[in-house]
């Protein structure tokens, strides 16, 4: 499974990571070869099995909706880049 | 009395502690001492917190005074920096959190405190918790305790060579695909990554939430025991924990073993592994129908799909997670772009370092429109072989046994380039990883002067006949709490 430089640059905008020109290169060198790896996967019959997304059969666990105090704002502000008047300040969103 | 002793067990150090022979600030004195001395040239810590120490120190012999002391009580203790600890800097390994000082404990965090436990220091791991040889770290390497050239193992190598090199008694690590059980096999210590679900992860910054697990490394399975005691259980915050409540680990200690079946799968001792490894492994085999148990060979045909399962799970949960680290409510921010967009790309390029950059994308790749049948829901289906087999096996066996890493410990720098090289140094390690089995790994032996480890295998929420089984190995062994004499580590 060779990767191209778009799919590398696609795969990088999706996960919001800039890249320079030898990471492109390189990520994909590296991604492709790992990908190569796994292609053994595609030896397992697997057309009757279920997945397992975790391995405990529980499901749906619920808990009472009993009210309960959070973190003072004071204290989820402390480790903000930039807070203004009690909330976290980012750059517009919309131009 | 209080001549080195950093090298006490923590069983020991309570006992001496219990006796008032000693007290909790001269047992933190010696381990900080030990710090100064050695962490130079091991550094398996980011954070050393000596004065949180003291204090901690202080108020535990207060408890033992007043009769209120736990077995942790005054015992030093590392937590690996993936662990949030609240008003103490937790990084993760990472520029992105250089500065990040929770607001919170963790839930392992709030029961070592109210067991009176003594936290020195976070200790050192690959970013993010993705590495097998705490070389991804952006605050430098930590040198393996028994050769100074060699790696610790990864990603908790911080805390096995700290237990190692004695600059605490006993360490948490957290096990995604192997982190406990591989450094602590590489640093001869014991190292315990319990069922999915046993230890709450509240807190635990995340990587791969189908597969982390925090447990305890030692330097003897007695004390590995105390410290699942101290940090099992249910968790309403985590609501992946069991909510049976857990049996006390330390009653199955010193029972006869006689009659327990070992299954041993063939396919662990397939290519790549050390002659030096294999021949420790089978000596401990041998062990095992010494101390009257059943020794047989069986197969797990799908071990080997174990490394391409959990490369596309892990880094594809890892590809979720790592979203949050966004430059806004917390961690490193690049905000000289111009635009949220570019600021945001540029906060996750400078923050992130290689290997987690890589990790993200291949899971994100792997979940992406097109490939998420081919890669992530195919993985998912082979991991549920994987599942039924090692369910098969254990209507046979009581536990598996297997060597933890088919290798000693690697020379540092060696597998850098390569990351499919460092991928394989999890391969014994990935199958119970990707089950949610509980697996521990402790000294066997050496091979080239360097400790072997020894993988058991459990059954689910099985961790007292795992301990049981250890224990008994451990005992006739006799390796328990040996340490490596370090270069240029003072002995007064």
């Amino acid at each position: 499974m060779e990767l191209t430089a778009d799919q590398v640059l696609h795969i990088a905008k999706l996960a919001r990571i800039a890249l320079t020109p030898e990471e492109v290169e390189r990520f994909r060198n590296q991604l492709s070869s790992i990908l190569e790896h796994f292609a053994v996967l595609s030896e397992v019959p697997t057309e009757d099995v279920e997945p397992t997304a975790y391995p405990l059969p529980l499901e749906n666990v619920m808990r009472t909706d009993e009210v309960a105090p959070s973190l003072p704002r004071e204290d989820v502000l402390a480790n903000a880049p930039e807070q203004e008047d009690g909330m976290f300040r980012v750059r517009a969103v919309l131009e | 009395m209080t001549h080195e002793l950093w090298r006490l067990t923590a069983h020991e150090a309570h006992e001496l502690l219990r006796r008032r022979e000693i007290t909790c600030v001269e047992l933190t004195e010696s381990v900080l001492q030990r710090i100064e001395e050695v962490e130079p040239t091991i550094h398996a810590y980011i954070t050393v917190t000596a004065e949180l120490a003291l204090e901690q120190a202080r108020e535990a012999d207060e408890r033992y005074a007043a009769g209120t002391a736990t077995p942790l009580t005054g015992i030093p203790v590392a937590v690996k920096d993936v662990i949030v600890t609240k008003g103490v800097r937790t990084t993760a390994g990472s520029r992105m959190l250089e500065n990040f000082i929770p607001p919170f404990d963790s839930h392992v965090a709030e029961r070592l405190r109210r067991a009176g436990a003594v936290m020195v220091g976070k200790a050192n791991m690959d970013e993010f918790a993705m590495g097998s040889s705490t070389e991804r770290s952006a605050f430098g390497p930590t040198r393996n305790p028994w050769a100074l050239d060699r790696v610790p193992g990864g990603s908790s190598g911080g805390s096995a060579a700290a237990v190692a090199a004695g600059e605490c008694l006993v360490a948490l690590g957290s096990d995604t695909g192997g982190s406990i059980r591989q450094p602590a096999a590489l640093c001869g210590v014991v190292g315990l990554d319990p069922t999915y679900g046993r230890v709450s992860r509240y807190g635990l910054i995340a990587f791969g939430s189908s597969l982390d697990q925090i447990g305890p490394i030692g330097r003897d399975v007695e004390d590995v025991a105390t410290m699942l005691d101290c940090i099992g259980g249910h968790d309403p915050r985590d609501s992946t924990t069991n909510p049976e409540p857990m049996p006390d680990m330390r009653h199955y200690l010193g029972r006869d073993i006689r009659g327990m079946r070992i299954g041993v799968p063939k396919e662990y001792f397939a290519e790549g592994i050390e002659p030096g490894v294999r021949d420790a492994v089978e000596r401990a085999l041998r062990r095992f129908e010494d101390l009257g148990c059943e020794v047989e060979e069986c197969s797990l045909p799908s071990t080997k799909y174990a490394l391409a399962v959990y490369y596309l799970i892990a880094p594809s949960e890892a590809s979720a997670n790592l979203a949050r680290y966004d430059g806004v409510k917390y961690g490193f921010s690049d905000r000289s772009h111009g635009s949220m967009w570019e600021n945001l790309e540029h906060t996750r390029a400078k923050g992130f370092g290689d290997e987690v950059k890589r990790r993200i994308m291949l899971g994100t790749y792997a979940l992406s429109a097109g490939y998420y049948d081919a890669y992530y829901l195919k993985a998912q289906k082979v991991r549920t072989v994987i599942h039924q087999e090692f369910a098969r096996a254990f209507e046979r066996y009581d536990v598996l046994a297997t060597p933890t890493s088919p290798v000693v410990a690697f020379p540092l720098g060696s597998r850098l380039d390569d990351p499919y090289a460092m991928y394989l140094a999890d391969v014994c390690t990935l199958p119970a990883a990707v089950a949610g089995l509980p697996a521990i790994s402790l000294p066997c032996g050496e091979s080239e002067g360097l400790p072997v480890g020894l993988q058991l295998i459990g059954n689910f929420f099985d961790e007292g006949r795992l301990l049981m089984v250890a224990h008994a190995f451990e005992r006739s062994f006799g390796w328990a709490n040996r340490l490596p004499e370090i270069p240029g580590g003072r002995t007064p």
